[in-house]
């Protein structure tokens, strides 16, 4: 019954918590720090609607160890927007309709913004494949692809 | 598009539900939880098909921090003999779908559930349960299953008199085929096969549910249907509705298989049990094994032509697997494949077959789907021997209003011709396509078209105006995909308010009337139907408040934009009143302001679709990718045409996914072997190009709005275009879903 | 709830001391892409789980004087696809790992961990066969090195003797002239395991072959090198001669099953399509054509 004390920042905020060493970051972000906008579809990495980012590094939380997280900066969907400011992103998916259930959504954002950083000009395809970890059932990603050219040409333009 | 100049409706304004969900904040079943909550798991059957002989439970119940452990003995069980029927569903197979009873009949049936104080423990438990299983042959595929020799999944199943895994016939029968096929200049005849293809959304089923000790049971969980969820779980657990409350949370889609239950009830005698909250979670390894999927079929379609084209008879024979359980969607080929079609002679039969898989549930256009693929592949190869256009050949059979389909409806207004029209004119149909682009790749393009019921029903509809003057709606169905956007907008215009006074949302079933499933395209159809009329009673309540403020008739205000006014000169000079103003002296004139309306809703006339695509086919390899995909549909009105176009997008994503890459497949012993997204392979964002959606607003004379269903059709035509187009690539026909690499290369190698 | 331990060790030489010491109940940790799986799946149930990431031995990427390059086992392919040389001189092995998984996935993944999970069809494994990687492996006797082809046995199987730990691998200097290319067939174009996979790397010089090495996934029950393969394109100008000699020898390597996956028909096939196209790419990248 050997619980670990992780010590760690999330969104900006230091947090600690106890976990177990074989739970997942994904499941003590939803049960035990009920930050439960990360969102668990498969628990195998391949849906992507776990996705946070881990020291800046976009990766699913439900294939990270929470006992692997102590000293790091995570952030999570709900660290996206500064306050009532959504980000950029946010805005163009609710102006562009890129969501429909929404369930895929937040791992949609955070993978999305992890390209836009890495990558301000991507090209369809490019978005495409940087998304092909992200499963959406209700869009046909039709229009999350769209909304992140869009978002990346506005961002470009007020840089 | 929009013939009406209207403010809001048609606009693409920012759903109501969208902040909460691009900040993590909207609350899906499995983000809910309970104080002094506990975790349920379900033991599931390893084997496909088995008697149960017994069942212990004493090891698991003494395993510390275990709570409860049900069984079948702990649902109400209906017996085999009588039909108790809710909706569409058999309370006979619904009891024994969420936990098994005489025999387990899928791998992965449930056969027991344990609640304990963390999932680990109860995970441990369910492994100490001990089930006494007769292991008995099982039988998989539908051509095996109808074989004489087949074991037998259920002995009071009969097909002929005989003992059969056929469990239902649906027969339906227009003219006479035989005299019509003998007029015909021309008939082919194909057989197809199917594979059963999950709905995949994203979040798997879960509840929380509670059972207070006055007996009032709390389900909080994502279904398309709180009243459904109500309705099965009262039935399956013997407790009587007015003591459950099913809290609708935001759903991560469902495309049909959420409109029905396999946690509510066991989590409900879990808590009961334990006097404890208990939450259940689905891993998605049980989301595909015990969920889901749509029948894979085996199906004949004959379709006989004369000379110029015109189609003089169709026959349709569909063989559906059902699952463990019947209930296949025999209804979507039976009454749709020929129905855009005006033919006289047709004979459409479908068979319900019964195998050890898990019980189908709805996916998108129940069934309608495999009967195109058939269908329209069989048109594509008549217009190919007659030497005719593909799209040419459907318009000269469109089918005529006041036409009668072989399911028996009287069809109105038909606005298949339009569609078909859309993509004939449209420049992807008319761009000349490079056939051969390098060595080794060959392109292709192909057309269907498809054709949906749609639904009205039962909806619910309350309008509050707020104290302050502002618009609250509840309405009492899961929006899967934007309708409280669609709401806001026609409660906007309705009102002639701004968009932002007004609050959306869904009801539980305490606190709304009772509302129909959100399926078979109905949702947007029936909510806006009812919030219609809620609004014109709201309307007239404030135009008989501003007239008794102005102490004149009711008759001499007018509501218009957003405010009361005097009709004319001759109805008195007064200032006009806005919905402020009114709000302000509800009270001291007659009390709040609201009204609910409550309406079986009829006027639904089906939805049809036509599609264009080209595809490009690695010769080499035998991969399929779409390159280009064009979707045409009469959606009557488009109240949000950004979740309109999404819906036309989504079912073609969908569809694709189902004619190339998805499937489910069985080992030898009966196991689902690729019970997770790696193995199933949806499509993921850079498989697919984007979808063009051509909405057609053709209003529907019968709707306030004009609105038509749209939700089901874009599904339909997919499978048939994709294989159309295969077959204008390389010349070669395909008869077998889906058209993965290998079964694409055995034909190229012929 | 559970007994499980959690180590991170920041030397090799600890690592090593804790995992002997678990004998065989300890999992290593690298990216946790597939231990993590198997864990929640209960094909792992480890009692003692080693992050070897805070080991910078292991998370290290350096090239030599002489041109080699070290890559630590736990390197992510998201880190080795930032270093600003390795890409230019291994296009084919940065290729092949950065097909394994999402963008998501590979944050995490490691080419060590690819290779220790043993899977026949691991996409960086045919890649670091045909670049004649070497591996460096440190146990309780002490380091020893291993060619990559010998260190699968089988499907989930490894030639780690106990105690054992992959440190990271070893990519030979690169003569001039040379390229590698690695490609995977998957039914969708991203997510999905190989169904074959061929890497292929070429030493030319005027036009001609003169060093080759081919490697073969998902078609047998260990990633295989197709020494008959690389024989057919040594000495050739890769005319369609050498080319489908190479191929049929590829076709005539595999030993495959039919699975969810793939079929042996169709597995059989392609793999003599795929190295036609590798070694095509290989041969632009060896004469600087791309």
């Amino acid at each position: 019954m050997a619980k670990l004390h992780v010590t760690t920042t999330i969104n900006g905020e230091p947090t600690e918590f106890l976990c177990d060493p074989s739970q997942s970051m994904l499941d003590v972000l939803r049960n035990t720090l009920g930050l439960t906008g990360s969102k668990e579809g498969c628990g195998t990495g391949d849906c992507g609607s776990c996705s946070i980012t881990l020291d800046g590094r976009l990766t699913c939380s439900c294939l990270v160890l929470a006992a692997e997280v102590g000293g790091r900066e995570i952030t999570t969907i709900e660290g996206m927007a500064q306050g009532d400011e959504l980000h950029p992103l946010q805005q163009k998916f609710l102006e562009m309709a890129a969501l429909q259930c929404g369930i895929c959504t937040p791992g949609v954002l955070m993978a999305a913004r992890a390209l836009l950083e890495k990558n301000p000009d991507p090209t369809e395809t490019e978005v495409r494949f940087w998304l092909a970890g992200n499963l959406c059932r209700c869009t046909g990603y039709d229009k999350i692809v769209r909304a992140v050219l869009e978002t990346a040409a506005e961002m470009r333009s007020a840089a | 598009m929009n013939a009406i100049d209207n403010k809001w409706i048609g606009k693409r304004t920012i759903r109501p539900d969208g902040a909460d969900k691009v900040t993590g904040r909207a609350g899906y079943s499995a983000d809910h939880s309970m104080p002094g909550m506990i975790w349920g798991r379900v033991l599931r059957s390893p084997h496909p098909h088995a008697v149960i002989r017994g069942i212990d439970t004493s090891k698991a119940e003494a395993l510390p921090g275990v709570k409860a452990v049900v069984t079948a003995k702990d649902i109400v069980n209906f017996p085999l003999d009588k039909s108790v029927m809710l909706g569409i569903q058999d309370m006979r197979w619904m009891c024994r779908n969420v936990m098994a009873r005489e025999k387990t009949l899928f791998h992965g049936h449930p056969v027991a559930a344990v609640a304990a104080i963390s999932e680990e423990v109860a995970e441990a438990a369910c492994k100490l349960i001990e089930v006494d299983y007769e292991v008995l042959p099982h039988v998989i595929e539908i051509e095996d299953a109808i074989k004489p020799d087949a074991p037998i999944l259920h002995d009071f199943v009969r097909h002929e008199g005989k003992p059969s895994n056929i469990a239902t016939t649906m027969v339906n029968k227009l003219g006479d085929v035989d005299a019509g096929f003998a007029q015909a200049d021309l008939i082919i005849e194909r057989s197809f096969t199917t594979r059963p293809v999950h709905q995949g959304y994203i979040e798997p089923h879960a509840c929380t549910v509670s059972y207070a000790a006055d007996g009032r049971v709390t389900i909080w969980s994502s279904s398309q249907g709180q009243f459904m969820v109500r309705a099965m779980t009262s039935l399956l657990t013997g407790i009587p509705q007015s003591n459950i409350r099913a809290i609708p949370a935001e759903i991560g889609g469902g495309f049909g298989a959420k409109t029905i239950i396999y946690l509510e009830p066991v989590a409900v005698m879990l808590a009961k049990k334990s006097g404890r909250p208990v939450k259940m979670v689905m891993s998605r390894d049980e989301v595909f094994r015990a969920t889901g999927p749509t029948s894979g079929s085996m199906s004949t379609v004959k379709i006989g032509v004369k000379k110029d084209g015109s189609i003089v008879a169709a026959q349709g024979t569909f063989y559906l697997q059902a699952g463990g359980l019947p209930g296949s969607p025999l209804r979507g080929p039976v009454g749709c494949s020929f129905s855009p079609y005006n033919i006289e002679n047709v004979l459409s039969v479908g068979y319900d077959v019964v195998s050890n898989r898990s019980k189908v549930a709805a996916y998108r256009a129940p069934g309608a789907p495999l009967g195109a693929y058939a269908t329209e592949c069989v048109l594509d190869e008549i217009a190919e021997a007659l030497g005719m256009d593909k799209l040419e050949l459907r318009l000269k059979n469109t089918a005529k209003p006041g036409g009668k389909t072989v399911y028996g409806a009287t069809l109105g207004a038909i606005t298949f011709k339009e569609t078909v029209e859309a993509i004939k004119n449209h420049p992807h149909y008319t761009a000349p396509l490079d056939k051969n682009p390098s060595k080794g790749v060959v392109r292709g393009r192909g057309v269907a078209s498809g054709f949906w019921f749609n639904a009205g029903g039962e909806s619910s509809a309350q309008l509050n105006i707020t104290e302050d003057g502002n618009v609250n709606v509840t309405t009492g169905h899961p929006d899967v995909g934007g309708s409280r956007a669609s709401i806001a907008n026609v409660t906007a215009e309705l009102l002639g308010i701004d968009h932002s006074r007004i609050s959306v949302l869904i009801g539980d079933t305490s606190s709304i009337g009772f509302s129909n499933l959100t399926g078979g395209s109905r949702v947007t159809f029936a909510s806006a139907m009812v919030v219609t009329q809620s609004a014109e009673k709201v309307i007239g309540q404030l135009k008989e408040r501003a007239a008794k403020i102005w102490k004149i008739d009711p008759e001499a205000v007018i509501w218009d934009n957003g405010e009361a006014r005097p009709a004319g000169p001759n109805a008195g000079q007064f200032p006009p009143l806005t919905l402020k103003d009114l709000a302000a002296k509800a009270n001291e004139m007659g009390g709040p302001i609201g009204a609910g309306v409550q309406l079986n809703t009829t006027g639904a006339d089906p939805g049809f679709a036509t599609h264009c695509v080209d595809v490009e086919v690695d010769v080499d390899l035998g991969i399929v990718r779409v390159l280009r995909y064009t979707a045409a549909q009469d959606v009557g009105r488009a109240l949000h045409p950004d979740y309109v176009e999404g819906q036309i997008q989504g079912g073609v994503v969908q569809g694709i996914g189902w004619a190339l890459s998805e499937e489910y497949l069985y080992n030898a012993k009966g196991q689902l072997d690729n019970a997770s997204f790696l193995d199933y392979r949806m499509p993921v964002c850079s498989d697919v190009p984007m979808i063009e959606p051509i909405m057609l607003e053709i209003p529907n004379p019968k709707h306030p709005q004009g609105v038509r269903g749209v939700g089901e059709a874009p599904i339909v035509p997919p499978l048939a275009a994709i294989a159309n187009a295969i077959h204008d690539a390389l010349g070669k026909r395909f008869y077998s879903l889906p058209m993965s690499p290998p079964k694409v290369l055995a034909v190229i190698d012929g | 709830m559970t007994d499980i331990r959690y180590l991170a060790p920041p030397t090799l030489d600890e690592a090593v001391r804790a995992f002997a010491a678990a004998q065989g109940a300890a999992r290593i940790l690298a990216g946790g892409t597939d231990l993590l799986v198997q864990m929640r799946n209960g094909m792992a149930r480890p009692g003692t789980i080693i992050d070897i990431k805070k080991i910078p031995e292991m998370t290290s990427i350096s090239e030599a004087a002489d041109g080699s390059f070290w890559v630590g086992a736990a390197v992510s392919g998201a880190v080795l696809a930032e270093h600003p040389r390795f890409g230019t001189v291994w296009p084919g092995v940065l290729e092949a790992i950065n097909l394994i998984g999402s963008t998501q996935v590979q944050g995490r993944a490691s080419a060590g961990g690819n290779l220790c999970h043993g899977s026949p069809a691991a996409d960086s494994v045919p890649a670091m066969v045909a670049a004649g990687a070497v591996l460096t492996i440190a146990g309780p006797n002490g380091r020893r090195t291993l060619p990559v082809e010998a260190f699968p046995a089988g499907p989930g199987r490894t030639n780690l003797a106990a105690g054992e730990i992959l440190v990271g691998f070893t990519l030979p200097a690169r003569p001039a002239g040379s390229g590698d290319a690695y490609l995977r067939m998957i039914p969708r174009t991203e997510m999905d395991i190989a169904v074959v996979g061929v890497g292929v790397s070429l030493t030319m010089a005027g036009g001609v072959v003169t060093a080759a090495r081919v490697g073969l996934g998902a078609a047998a029950p260990t990633v295989l090198l197709v020494a008959d393969a690389a024989k057919a394109l040594v000495g050739s100008k890769l005319d369609d001669a050498a080319i489908n000699a190479a191929a049929a020898a590829c076709s005539a390597a595999c030993k495959p099953i039919d699975d969810k996956r793939g079929t042996i028909v169709y597995r059989t096939k392609v793999a003599a399509v795929l190295l036609k196209r590798a070694a095509a790419i290989a041969a632009d990248r060896a004469q600087g054509r791309a």
